[in-house]
């Protein structure tokens, strides 16, 4: 089936974008890319520490990395991360993550919309993490981001999709992809949100946490794929309480 | 008391004293860091990796070696 995911000038066959963060063993990322499919991977950006052993070398090779801001607590630390991940030279993606909450770690709109207009004008595909406000989603639209990427729940709560009904909003009102990422516990919260219409979903802690990262990772793969099959086929309508019951073989012929 | 072929400048945070005439791509090796694996920003000015081992470290310079670690 010819449903691809075009973002960022390339043309994904995986609607299910995977994180590097939280795993009992970094040895663990290449079977859960394997299992789940997925061609774009989102790693963050650090000082080198003592043991500066990085990720990449965990990241099977071809596919799409998507560094984030994380650590932005402004427009302009974002901006600045964003430079650095650009100079490391494996590409143009960013997710723009701007944060100055760490009990709740809710995105920041009004600086990630600043930092969108800014980087998209020096050239990234933005993909910007938002709350799922309309407002917002439009400011970093209108900025030039390449998608919205609202919060299902906040980051590491594996809560789902609290924030269905305006996700929901998002999705009717936005022309931009709309990926939700976030808060994502279980493949029926990813298989909900593409049944709902969203572009795709982004994971991490809904893996990494789970006892089998690389099985949960094909669940979440195949999730995914029913929920968007479920989307394009175009679910029946649901009946009201006060309308009862349809029966679903006939109505005459009954042996009586 | 202060070498005249020593200079302190701040690595990632942290106050380092190197020689004189050090380049970046010196103190990278010297901090058991793969050039090919980093980012360098030198006073908040990214340094191009072609110019690690053509820059000299200043006294009083404020350097950040940076590298993608796992996130989501």
């Amino acid at each position: 089936m010819n449903d691809f995911f075009e973002i960022g000038g390339v043309q994904l066959k995986s609607r299910l974008f995977v994180g590097t963060g939280k795993y009992r063993s970094d040895d663990l990322i290449p079977a859960v890319c394997a299992a789940s499919g997925s061609e774009v991977i989102t790693v963050a950006m650090r000082r080198v520490d003592g043991s500066g052993r990085g990720i990449m070398g965990h990241i099977p090779s071809g596919m799409h990395l998507l560094p984030n801001t994380s650590g932005a607590r402004t427009a302009e630390e974002a901006v600045r991360l964003a430079r650095i991940a650009k100079a490391a030279g494996c590409g143009n993606w960013i997710k723009i993550e701007v944060i100055s909450d760490s009990r709740r770690l809710l995105p920041d709109g009004y600086a990630t919309a600043r930092a969108t207009e800014i980087l998209a004008g020096e050239g990234f595909v933005v993909f910007p993490y938002i709350n799922a406000d309309l407002y917002v989603a439009r400011a970093c639209a209108d900025a030039g981001a390449a998608c919205v990427m609202p919060l299902a729940a906040p980051i590491g709560t594996n809560r789902g999709l609290r924030c269905r009904e305006m996700i929901g909003v998002l999705i009717d009102e936005m022309k931009v992809p709309v990926v939700v990422d976030a808060g994502l516990g279980r493949p029926s919260e990813a298989c909900e949100a593409m049944e709902m219409g969203a572009d795709a979903c982004l994971v991490n802690t809904g893996i990494a946490s789970s006892g089998d990262a690389p099985a949960m990772a094909r669940a979440f793969a195949l999730a995914v794929e029913a929920g968007r099959a479920a989307w394009l086929a175009g679910p029946g309508a649901a009946r009201s309480h006060d309308e009862g019951a349809a029966a679903s073989s006939p109505l005459t012929g009954f042996l009586r | 008391m202060e070498q005249r072929n020593s200079l302190c400048v701040t690595v990632n945070g942290q106050e380092r004293q190197v020689v004189a005439g050090m380049t970046v791509e010196a103190l990278l090796h010297e901090m058991q860091v793969d050039p090919g694996r980093v980012v360098v920003e030198r006073n908040l000015v990214i340094l191009p990796s072609a110019e690690f081992a053509r820059v000299p470290l200043l006294d009083g310079d404020s350097i950040e070696v940076i590298h993608f670690v796992g996130g989501g």
